[in-house]
């Protein structure tokens, strides 16, 4: 996983498994010109969990609108959809 | 590095287990507010207050949208009323209550506290006029939170002071008696108050805090109870290990919220309250961890001692997480806030006594507890004379905030709704004090208070 910075944010997507999934947030991430760092998925007990490292360095929308238009897509397709500033997951983990 | 795991513990605790900062508080200074003329103070607090607060809102929303954490409430604090006004002239406060229900209704927070007066030594002229305020003003305003400081560890109890505050209380119950005696709710009285509190309704900015300052307080007993699930049956070190971890986590949580608020808003970050805040919502309470410990219920014996090892191991994670703790800083006992403590005193499993030894070892004291409307005023000063010497007594903050609910008796409900929750009437022992009570005068400071 990359360095966190003030730029670095997570992706997690935590729901029932269906098609399309990363292409349509990777979609929505492509648009507002978004850099996917990394991202690693598993499934655990039929429930489908995404977790991507993006840099908002270069995006065209500030968290607040990317989190809106993930959170629509969340809805649509029935998944919980955040995008967090990384700084939360230093906090909380690091000393 | 953070692990895939660490990220998917993070979103649990949102999601699952209630974590959310409970509370940004900005203290505001209001002693340049004070002028001869009640009606130009008035206005001044109602300018500053509007203008120092003007973006909390809408910041606290800010970064609870971009961190995805909730952030609860958003509130004021303010210099203690008693002596903004002392110099106004009038003999009645109520314009000064008016004026700070005004102020945060324009910046849209939901409570402002410091309609207050510290007396923990002797009242000023002023500490009597806005004391006798209280009742009408907490009754014709919908945020303002009212919060007299009757003892300290250094200065002793003002027994005079204690037994006024069981009539007011009385009469705050009388004049909101069509709204279960909610006026109550928002009126708190102390020993040893923190004057960084940023919780209500005993939130006021204490006379050596800072012009404006941000207070954040944490909250998060899901997380605390979800992480005692895991740990279940083994013995009671690793029980505190557990809880210190969690309580670490939820902390800096409040210090990154803290910290991002405070370089927004461009206002000094004062402390974190480490407090374990409960709510009405299920798997947001005090008293289903204490019985995460083993206990059939709260206020089962052993209950005193879960209290106390859960506060203590709270601070010690907490105060790893952050270097400025502050406030009050331990588990909330609150009765009508807490569904399991709503669960317990119904059952009768938790009484009264129970509490009062419970606020030996927890964070407040005797707090959001209903009880007979019937209670004469000596008997309620008599249960504030009892918290006070719990505090006093042991260097720590006690607090009572007791809703002597009229027309209503044990077996009785009350409501209030929202985070006020609803509580059942508790029992209370009716033998007399009256006589106690009404000696007055002063309780002398504790010899520990000597320690020049």
């Amino acid at each position: 996983m990359g360095k966190m910075d003030q730029h670095t944010a997570v992706v997690t997507v935590v729901g029932q498994d269906t098609i399309g999934i990363i292409a349509r947030v990777s979609a929505i991430l492509s648009e507002n010109q978004v850099n996917i760092k990394d991202i690693t998925q598993t499934i655990l007990e039929d429930i489908f969990t995404m977790i991507m490292i993006v840099d908002l360095e270069k995006s065209t929308q500030d968290i607040k609108t990317i989190g809106g238009q993930l959170e629509q897509l969340g809805n649509d397709m029935g998944l919980s959809i955040r995008i967090q500033h990384s700084g939360l997951f230093n906090a909380m983990h690091r000393i | 590095m953070i692990t895939d795991f660490e990220i998917l513990e993070t979103i649990r605790m949102f999601q699952e287990q209630h974590l959310d900062v409970r509370t940004i508080t900005m203290g505001i200074n209001l002693m340049d507010c004070s002028t001869a003329s009640a009606e130009t103070t008035c206005q001044r607090i109602y300018d500053k207050i509007c203008k120092k607060a003007e973006n909390l809102v809408k910041t606290g929303e800010d970064i609870s949208r971009e961190y995805q954490i909730p952030i609860i409430h958003k509130r004021i604090s303010v210099t203690p009323i008693s002596i903004v006004a002392a110099s106004s002239g009038v003999s009645d406060y109520t314009c000064f209550a008016h004026a700070l229900d005004r102020a945060a209704k324009a910046c849209g927070v939901n409570f402002i506290g410091g309609f207050s007066a510290l007396v923990q030594k002797g009242y000023t002229e002023s500490d009597i006029r806005l004391i006798e305020s209280i009742p009408e003003s907490l009754a014709t305003t919908d945020f303002v939170c009212s919060s007299v400081n009757l003892a300290t560890s250094r200065t002793g109890i003002n027994m005079d002071a204690v037994r006024d505050m069981g009539r007011i209380i009385k009469r705050t119950a009388e004049l909101t008696a069509d709204r279960d005696a909610i006026g109550c709710a928002k009126l708190v009285v102390f020993a040893n108050a923190p004057e960084d509190n940023p919780f209500m309704a005993g939130a006021f900015l204490g006379p050596g805090e800072p012009e404006c300052v941000i207070n954040v307080g944490i909250s998060g007993p899901g997380v605390i109870k979800s992480a005692l699930e895991t740990v279940r049956g083994q013995d009671l070190g690793v029980v505190a290990e557990t809880i210190k971890r969690a309580a670490f986590k939820i902390t800096r949580v409040g210090e990154l919220v803290a910290r991002e608020a405070s370089s927004r808003l461009n206002v000094p970050f004062g402390i974190i309250d480490l407090s374990l805040a409960p709510t009405p919502v299920v798997g947001d309470s005090i008293a289903r961890i204490l019985e995460e410990f083993g206990l059939e219920s709260c206020g089962a014996w052993g209950t005193t001692a879960a209290l106390a090892m859960l506060n203590d191991a709270m601070k010690k994670g907490g105060t790893m997480a952050s270097s400025f703790v502050g406030g009050l800083s331990g588990a909330f006992i609150p009765v009508s806030e807490d569904e399991g403590m709503i669960a317990a005193a119904a059952s009768g499993a938790l009484t009264l006594e129970k509490l009062e030894a419970m606020t030996c070892v927890c964070s407040v004291g005797l707090d959001m507890v209903a009880i007979p409307g019937n209670t004469s005023a000596e008997i309620i000063s008599g249960i504030i004379a009892d918290e006070m010497a719990v505090g006093t007594f042991n260097n720590k903050t006690t607090a009572v905030r007791i809703i002597p609910t009229p027309g209503k008796d044990v077996g009785d409900f009350v409501e209030f709704g929202g985070l006020l929750g609803s509580a059942p009437i508790i029992r209370v022992n009716p033998a007399s004090c009256a006589e106690f009570i009404h000696r007055g005068g002063r309780v002398p400071a504790p010899i520990h208070s000597m320690r020049n």
